[in-house]
């Protein structure tokens, strides 16, 4: 999969996270900064689910979707919520090797890290579990290394 | 804009606040760009009646995105080595977000300075939402 940094993107993503700094917007001023282009803010890389084929948080063209339509979910038994356990996003860590900015062509390789159980404050264990993603460019130069940590819960978050 | 070793200190705090009263449409924005689409953070029907939240909870990675937007303004941009840390409660609509860095300590690596920073972003209740760490190169 190739992730195609591109300039309509990451004013878009700006935007959504309340970033104002022009860097972001504006090629003219961007060209003035020591980036000297157009960047992506820190957390912007993990937009690379966009161009993920099977993503499975996006629905996906002619295929039931699991939020509410006719009902309040289009999958009777929708293994993400309504069966009570959901994966949570605990913990999110990256390494900058350099700029990410627009012209940029990425590609990730993932790999699977530890994992690890625990018992909830409120019952039931969770699980969780590390997830490690390199972002190289075609010339296989590093720019961003991410480290995801998911949580299955027994329990959805903010019940009581 | 960069910062100087000989302008920061241990202790010195930079703090912004980075979302004020939260809107379900940023949220949706934040979907939109990021490509994340659960509708957990989107689509109240699903979020009430499927999940049982009180509303739509935003993204967490909205909150260290807006966090990421203090530390840029602190350490300038293309500054950041490392950024990292936890999601520890939920944000909801409505919800003010303060985003704060610490000095807490400073380092060399192969010749380049750089400065340690923990992060904090609270709630309009002070409570924690999101904790971490981050590493910035700093000019000497």
């Amino acid at each position: 999969m190739k992730f195609p940094i591109e300039y309509g993107h990451i004013m878009t993503f700006a935007r959504s996270i309340g970033d104002p700094n022009p860097i972001y917007y504006d090629e003219v001023y961007a060209a003035t900064t020591e980036p000297g282009r157009v960047i992506a803010p820190p957390t912007f890389i993990r937009a690379s689910v966009q161009f993920e084929p099977d993503y499975s948080l996006r629905p996906r063209i002619g295929e039931p979707w699991f939020g509410s339509g006719r009902e309040p979910t289009g999958i009777a038994t929708s293994e993400s919520a309504a069966n009570g356990g959901i994966d949570l996003h605990a913990e999110q860590h990256f390494e900058y090797h350099r700029p990410v900015g627009v012209g940029d062509v990425l590609s990730p390789t993932q790999r699977i890290g530890d994992t690890w159980e625990r018992e909830g404050r409120r019952g039931g264990s969770l699980v969780f579990q590390e997830t490690i993603t390199e972002y190289r460019d075609e010339n296989d130069v590093l720019f961003v290394t991410c480290r995801r940590v998911g949580v299955r819960t027994s329990r959805p978050i903010g019940r009581d | 804009m960069a910062l100087h070793r000989s302008e920061i200190s241990i202790g010195d705090v930079y703090e912004h606040v980075v979302i004020d009263n939260l809107t379900r449409t940023q949220i949706v924005q934040y979907a939109g760009a990021s490509g994340d689409y659960n509708p957990l953070h989107t689509d109240e029907i699903f979020a009430t009646q499927v999940v049982g939240n009180p509303t739509v909870l935003a993204h967490g990675m909205l909150t260290m995105g807006a966090t990421g937007r203090m530390l840029t303004d602190f350490v300038g941009d293309g500054r950041l080595v490392e950024y990292g840390g936890r999601f520890l409660a939920p944000v909801w609509p409505g919800d003010t977000l303060t985003a704060s860095a610490e000095v807490i300590g400073f380092r060399v690596r192969d010749e380049i300075s750089e400065v340690e920073l923990s992060v904090t972003t609270l709630n309009a209740a002070a409570q924690e939402v999101f904790k971490g760490r981050a590493v910035a190169r700093m000019d000497d």
